[in-house]
């Protein structure tokens, strides 16, 4: 016996030992899809997007939308880009990617609680103990998975942390979470493959005599659960994961930090066709000592994120996934006692760029010392109908709550007009 | 704290039972003379269901076998799959009464224990979620909260006493501290943002109706009114949670309930809540129940009025306490509610049967809202004996499909995280290298919290839907879990098989499809098992571990049918 590659092959193996396979070797179905040959498509034309999420209410205002001239504007400065705006000077890196990139600096919102922030801005929903609403990642799974027929990884990873689910789109689009470091949770069987195909031999039958007995949908969706796990676990897909087989050039370029580690294997699974990754990177909630945490921070992050930019862009891929930079909301202008900034919703800044969305530029404006937007103000619904629209989902689109209560996506919100051209 | 006076004096009379009932062993169904009750109430709801099904000319499905009703009861009234031991003594049992006769034991004295067990962590979920994680969890104490619930159900207090304490609880939250009352936790995490998760659960759960979408604007779909959450909302004004520091550490909550001076700030004599309707203007509310009733004393002082007593009061003498519950219980055991969603109900989404709905709200009021009561009802009942296997004749009997449940069959469904961890706890022995019970504690919550992340209890999503996805499927074929239960160490329950040399092979996996699945192999699952035979050059302890390995992972063990 040599090695079995896939299960394919183990499996007919297996099979010719069995006197009664002919009873039960027909009634599969549901496992065909799993022994499909699945080789591994890149699909450049299909759209993705990558959301970098800035847990604890990032300063934007020490980062996006510097305020040197007012009294609480803080020590850092303002410098050039390569679009037409001025971020901060420790984001030099960025700096040089900017036309890529804009800044929206009017986002105008009303949660300044860390939980109903994150819930609000990665829903497009206040919270409402009667709904769970899906996450942007839930909707661009269920929006776009049906376009990936050959992907074996789930359709909505989420990188270094948790996410808000799925809500009532239902558990098949809820995150699936993996460490900075590519490493999958229980991905390792406890037996050795030739092993496994036994097993999952036997199980097939078990699973197939009882889904035919009538017994209702839920036996049946189990194993189209079962031959999921099954074609992920086998698939040549996971060398997605794997960041140990880029270069050690390109981990330096990121910066081999978990965050860098994060946006590089955002990358890799963008480019093996997951519609959404969620990067995850927190520690924002500058409470005290915001300058020197900034000061920390910033380098990791302006080092990972211009490295994402630029490698989609030359590879390619930059015209099919929008990027957008975001946190639950902004801090106050003004700096506490602690050399701190506190929670500010009324006036903050998202990034965005990627898949159309125009670059270079900034959408909206703060007065003088950045604690009101003066110009039109957006929420969450506009953000997230942005990104929707860039990956040419509808935004006519409605789903049902599971109370059969219709759902406008993004809660109606409508594109941006200066993010599109 | 005096409650109301009628529930009051009758948990003092089961209380007085409970003494009988330890001495005894015998159930306070007995004492009360309910089983002479229990037969005739059963024969007549079967009646019924014959009658619906001949209207709706349906033909249920087959009776279960002994083996597939055993395994269910086992894990809706206990949690867990039966033990080998369990099934086997059941299975070869004669007497004509043994499915009676093994309710009867399941809900005595001597599975006390583990049925509390149950049902406290069932009731747990319920009332302050899966989530321990969530934002307001330093307000709860889960253990306190299990412990009152464990002992309420080993005492198997009325339902209409629980439903009471729960919503008028006072006192410390944390077990061990000076005037613990565990039953504060229902409230404790639900009363910042003006009480609006106290008001909304506390109406989902107790009364079966959602009001919460009326907090923001009235009800698109039925009559409820945005002033009828406030004045709901009313009730709860008073209630005050207090964090206790030790050492400048938070120790412990309080609930306490304090005067209320009124959101206006007028007079504590006429304490009122505004609430902002839709055209921004607002309104003001006082305390009136969801059947009308209006609290005539509008006093926010405690010398004067205790609000959540007085909605006590109303919850439990109202139709609604009931009618929440038996339709959660019936959906509890049979997949599916008489009404769905089981916490909206109300005249825009009547009940399914609503006579047979009706006898059995009936019966449990009439029985005092006792619990074992209504389970046993409705285990003993037809379509709880009935196979979860459709037949050309009842096949359009398929709420999946969104066809009113007539259960003319048993609804297959998922078993939920609880009782997938504890049957493989039985089915495996793997719990059984770990020595203290405080460690098997541990294990159980660390492992229930990776199964269950991101999986919150939710009312609204029908159980019969598989929610499997592909992490939890991870975990249980290639988790610690599942490498212990096929590990074939001393103890293991597989090593019980292998080494027990008066089995030949085809008992052996015959024992392991009855662990499991409550069955011997199929034909066909023999063959499997003699080609891996073969495969394995006869090493009976591989093929054990392959197909056992194979049936724990299957949908037939994971689902209750």
């Amino acid at each position: 016996m040599t090695n079995f590659i896939n299960w394919g092959g183990s499996r007919r193996h297996f099979l010719s030992h069995l006197a009664g396979a002919a009873t039960w070797a027909a009634s599969s179905s549901h496992f065909v899809s799993a022994l499909r040959a699945s080789a591994p498509r890149l699909q450049n034309e299909e759209k993705s997007a990558i959301l970098l999420w800035m847990g604890g209410g990032p300063s934007t205002i020490d980062m996006w939308d510097l305020k040197p001239d007012a009294p609480t504007g803080g020590p850092f400065r303002p410098i050039s880009t390569t679009g037409d705006i001025q971020i901060c000077e420790h984001l030099p890196r960025l700096a040089q990617q900017m036309h890529r990139l804009s800044v929206i600096r009017s986002l105008s919102t009303r949660e300044a609680d860390h939980q109903r922030g994150l819930y609000y801005m990665k829903t497009g929903f206040v919270p409402n103990p009667s709904v769970q609403h899906p996450s942007y990642g839930a909707v661009v799974s269920h929006e776009l998975a049906p376009t990936r027929e050959n992907l074996a990884i789930p359709p909505f990873v989420s990188v270094g942390g948790g996410s808000v689910g799925a809500g009532f789109l239902g558990m098949s689009h809820a995150p699936f979470v993996v460490q900075s470091n590519g490493r999958v949770r229980n991905l390792q069987a406890n037996a050795d493959r030739e092993s496994l195909a036994r097993r999952m031999a036997a199980l097939e039958l078990i699973e197939t005599q009882f889904a035919r007995q009538n017994r209702g949908r839920g036996p049946l969706e189990h194993g189209q659960v079962l031959s999921k796990t099954w074609e992920f676990m086998t698939s040549q897909q996971m060398a997605a994961f794997r960041l140990d087989s880029e270069s050690p050039a390109v981990r330096e370029r990121y910066g081999n930090t978990g965050f860098g580690n994060g946006c590089l294997l955002a990358r890799r699974l963008v480019e093996a066709g997951v519609p959404f990754v969620e990067v995850n990177f927190s520690g924002w909630d500058t409470h005290a000592n915001n300058f020197t945490a900034l000061e920390n921070k910033l380098p990791e992050m302006d080092q990972a994120m211009s490295a994402l930019v630029e490698d989609l862009a030359q590879r390619g891929r930059w015209e099919q996934t929008a990027v957008l930079w975001l946190g639950e909301f902004g801090r106050t202008p003004r700096i506490n006692g602690n050399a701190g900034r506190d929670h500010w919703a009324t006036a903050w800044s998202a990034v965005a760029g990627g898949a159309g969305i125009q670059g270079g530029t900034t959408v909206g404006s703060t007065n003088k010392d950045g604690t009101a937007v003066d110009s039109e103000s957006y929420g969450a619904e506009d953000l997230m109908a942005s990104i929707l629209h860039a990956l040419e989902v509808p935004l006519t689109t409605v789903h049902k709550s599971l109370s059969g209560r219709p759902m406008k996506i993004a809660n109606g919100g409508q594109p941006i007009p200066g993010l599109f051209s | 704290m005096l409650g109301p006076a009628k529930p009051r004096r009758k948990f003092i009379l089961v209380s007085a039972t409970l003494s009988l009932v330890a001495c005894t062993g015998w159930s306070v169904g007995n004492q009360f003379g309910f089983a002479a009750e229990i037969p005739k109430l059963v024969a007549d709801i079967d009646a019924q269901f014959d009658a619906a099904w001949e209207e709706a000319s349906v033909v249920p499905s087959k009776s279960a076998t002994d083996g597939e009703w055993c395994r269910r009861l086992y894990l809706d009234l206990l949690g867990r799959i039966p033990t080998l031991e369990e099934l086997q003594s059941f299975l070869a049992t004669r007497s004509r009464d043994k499915r009676t006769n093994l309710v009867d034991r399941l809900l005595s004295e001597e599975y006390a224990e583990e049925f509390a067990e149950h049902w406290s962590m069932v009731w747990l979920n319920l009332l302050i979620g899966r989530d321990t994680n969530s934002g307001n969890r330093r307000w709860i104490d889960r253990d306190g909260l299990r412990e009152y619930l464990q002992e309420s159900f080993s005492a198997n207090k009325p339902y209409d006493v629980l439903a009471e304490e729960l919503i008028t609880a006072t006192g410390n939250n944390r077990p061990g501290e000076e005037e613990f009352n565990g039953a504060v936790n229902f409230l404790t995490g639900k009363l910042s943002d003006n009480a609006v998760d106290a008001t909304v659960s506390t109406s989902r759960i107790f009364l079966g109706m959602r009001v919460e979408c009326t907090q923001c604007h009235n009800h698109p779909f039925n009559d409820w009114k945005q002033s009828q959450f406030w004045q709901l909302n009313a009730y709860f004004r008073q209630a005050r949670p207090l964090r206790r520091y030790r050492e400048g550490e938070l120790n412990s909550v309080y609930l306490m309930d304090e005067d209320f001076l009124g959101e206006g700030g007028n007079s504590p004599d006429d304490a009122e809540v505004y609430f902002e309707m839709r055209n921004g203007r607002l309104q003001v509310a006082y305390p009136v129940f969801v059947d009308g009733q209006a609290l005539e004393n509008h006093s926010g002082r405690i010398s004067q009025v205790n609000r959540r007593q007085e909605l006590a009061k109303l919850i439990v003498s109202s139709e609604y306490l009931s009618q929440a519950v038996v339709n959660r219980l019936w959906r509890h055991f049979l997949g599916r509610g008489f009404v769905t969603p089981v916490d909206d109900m109300g005249p825009h989404n009547p009940p399914v049967l609503p006579d047979i709905f009706a006898s059995l709200n009936e019966a449990f009021v009439r029985q005092s809202y006792d619990l074992k009561f209504l389970m046993r009802t409705i285990v003993l009942g037809k379509p709880y004996s009935l196979s979860s296997i459709a037949h050309r004749r009842n096949a359009e009997d398929d709420p999946d499909t969104g066809s009113p449940p007539l259960f003319s069959r048993f609804y297959a469904r998922p078993m939920d995280a609880e009782q997938l961890y504890a049957s493989l706890l039985v089915a495996t022995h793997a719990d059984r290298a770990i020595q203290r019970s405080d460690r098997r504690d541990d294990a159980q919550r660390d492992w229930l919290a990776r199964f269950t992340r991101e999986f919150d209890s939710n009312d609204d999503q029908p159980p019969t839907v598989f929610e499997g996805t592909i992490p939890q499927t991870l975990m249980l074929m290639n988790g610690g879990l599942m490498r212990q239960a096929t590990s074939l160490r001393e103890g293991s329950f597989l090593y019980q098989v292998a080494k027990r040399n008066n089995l030949d092979a085809m008992e052996m996996i015959d024992r392991l499809y009855l662990a499991a699945l409550a069955r011997r192999a199929t034909k066909p699952e023999k063959q499997i098992a003699e080609a891996l035979y073969r495969e394995h050059n006869g090493k009976m302890e591989k093929v054990l571990q392959d197909m056992w390995w194979a049936i724990l992972n299957s949908n037939e063990f994971l689902f209750i049918h």
